[in-house]
């Protein structure tokens, strides 16, 4: 079929410009054994500078722990991991943040969040309080910046965490499930404040649920089950013709569970 | 025989009066009391935050060891600092014993796990809600440290005024090693104890009476930090 051909030779276009990307971070045969049980089996996983992740599955496929893997929150069983290239090490894990499934405030202001990030990144003075104007003002949070972080709705908490990630100018930034449990404005707010630091250069790594939420932001798809990979690649190309059976019954909405339970 | 009624009427009159001694031996008590809390908070906010926030080999021994070091019988507190204290101890030559600075040791000494147990729970606590956000941010040792102790600060003080309560209300260890002298080392408890035994119980319920609103105020300020931390969601 000719029809057949042509969106080939488009996906073919996909996955060759997604390749040419150069890698920020890769991962290599990263393997979490927790008690016995493989939590993380194997998985490569290649992050394209300037790309839009997305991280798709089931409730425990293993999706936040592969991002807490690769922050280095979690020391992995097995694995290598390397940042552009080379070692992962100190400074690399300074360009990153990450925003939590559930935002972590501290007891103190909207400001004195923010303050408190910047101050942990070495800014002071004018400097700082200038980089606080700016994360107020994105997130329009710049009302509520005296208002202690934990009065906030959940939208706002999760514009803040986002802000305060954001603050720190990190080159690399890891979203764990940003708008789940979200009204639809509040996710609108979160998914612009997302793609607008995507313009401006940051990488992106995003667990999501949402179908709609992938066709909007996502570069690169990796489809997750029971902690392997069962599917990756251009986000054109997965969501139009996916090769693996967890993606297909997932894209046409089957709903199923990973066998080690289900878990937000 | 007096009736209670006719010795609590004297007693509150003596209050009123505003009497010399009585205030004397009120401010003497929360002078001492005051400066061992503060003591105690320097000592133990930071121990707790310690045993609390890292993991270290020896953590849950040191756990298990503050936690019991709360219930430290007074007396036996007091009759140590009294061995260390006495012309013939390792401190003696410091000529300390039977003064207010011997009964600041003593209740430092009893204050001081207090404080250093119930700070490790809340900052342990406090730390498993904060601990991925801080190494995601990069927080380094000592600024995760004050971090959790400012943050957990209403908690800390209702802290520090449960070591204040016990404090305020002992009387074991401040009588051995302050010896309860008239003008230099008599506090609430200890001139309860010896008035009530010498038949003088206008002084000693008069103090009673003073030792009571202390602790009705001790737990309204508790109750009323509870409620503006509850406000601000900083419980
Ligand atoms: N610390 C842990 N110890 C043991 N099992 C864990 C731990 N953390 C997560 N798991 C399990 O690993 C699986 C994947 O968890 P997770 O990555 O949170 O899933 P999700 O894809 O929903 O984010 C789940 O079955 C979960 O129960
Ligand atoms: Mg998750």
């Amino acid at each position: 079929m000719r029809e057949a051909a042509a969106r080939t030779e488009v996906e073919d276009a996909a996955s060759i410009a997604a390749a040419a990307v150069p890698a920020l971070l890769e991962a290599q045969g990263l393997r979490l054994e927790i008690g016995g049980k493989r939590l993380i089996d194997g998985i490569d996983i290649r992050i394209g500078q300037g790309r839009k992740t997305m991280i798709m599955g089931a409730n425990g496929a293993g999706k936040s722990l592969l991002l807490r893997l690769l922050h280095g929150l979690i020391v992995p069983t097995a694995g290598r991991m390397t940042w552009r290239g080379g070692p992962l090490d100190k400074s690399a894990r300074r360009a990153q943040a990450m925003v939590f499934q559930r935002p972590v405030m501290l007891r103190r202001s909207v400001l004195a969040n923010l303050a408190f990030a910047l101050k942990v990144r070495g800014l002071r003075g004018p400097a700082r309080e200038a980089r606080i104007a700016e994360a107020l003002d994105k997130a329009q949070l710049g009302d509520l910046a005296r208002s202690p972080a934990r009065v906030l709705s959940g939208g706002e908490q999760q514009r803040l965490a986002l802000a305060r990630a954001l603050a720190c100018d990190p080159e690399l930034l890891f979203l764990d499930e940003p708008t789940a449990s979200l009204d639809p404005a509040s996710t609108q707010a979160i998914e612009s404040l997302i793609a607008d630091a995507s313009r401006r250069g940051v990488t992106v790594v995003m667990v999501s649920h949402d179908l709609g939420q992938a066709r909007r932001l996502a570069d690169d798809i990796v489809f997750l089950q029971a902690g392997r990979v069962a599917e990756s690649g251009p986000a054109s190309r997965v969501l139009c013709s996916p090769r693996s059976e967890a993606a297909g019954a997932w894209l046409e909405g089957r709903l199923f569970l990973d066998g080690q339970g289900a878990q937000g | 025989m007096q009736t209670f009624a006719s010795v609590l009427g004297d007693a509150v009159a003596l209050i009123l009066s505003g009497d010399a001694d009585l205030m004397e031996i009120i401010a003497l008590s929360l002078r001492v009391t005051i400066t061992a809390v503060i003591a105690a908070c320097l000592i133990g906010l930071p121990l707790g935050a310690v045993v609390g926030a890292f993991r270290f080999p020896g953590r849950t021994l040191a756990t298990v060891l503050l936690n019991s070091l709360m219930g430290l019988p007074p007396v036996v507190v007091g009759l140590v600092v009294y061995l260390a204290l006495s012309a013939s101890g390792p401190l003696g030559p410091l000529g300390l014993l039977y003064t207010p600075t011997a009964m600041v040791i003593a209740q430092t000494i009893l204050v001081t796990p207090i404080v250093a147990a119930l700070t490790r729970q809340v900052i342990e606590d406090l730390d498993r809600e904060y601990s991925e956000q801080f190494r995601s941010l990069g927080v380094g040792p000592l600024t995760r440290i004050g971090a959790l102790l400012w943050d957990a600060r209403y908690s800390l003080l209702t802290v520090a005024l449960a070591g204040f309560g016990r404090a305020v209300a002992e009387v074991g260890a401040v009588i051995i090693v302050g010896g309860n002298i008239n003008h230099v080392t008599r506090v609430m408890t200890t001139t309860i104890a010896l008035e009530t035994s010498k038949g003088n119980l206008e002084l000693a319920l008069a103090l009673g009476v003073v030792l009571l609103v202390i602790a009705v105020l001790v737990n309204a300020a508790v109750m009323g930090l509870r409620a503006s931390a509850a406000r601000a969601a900083y419980a």
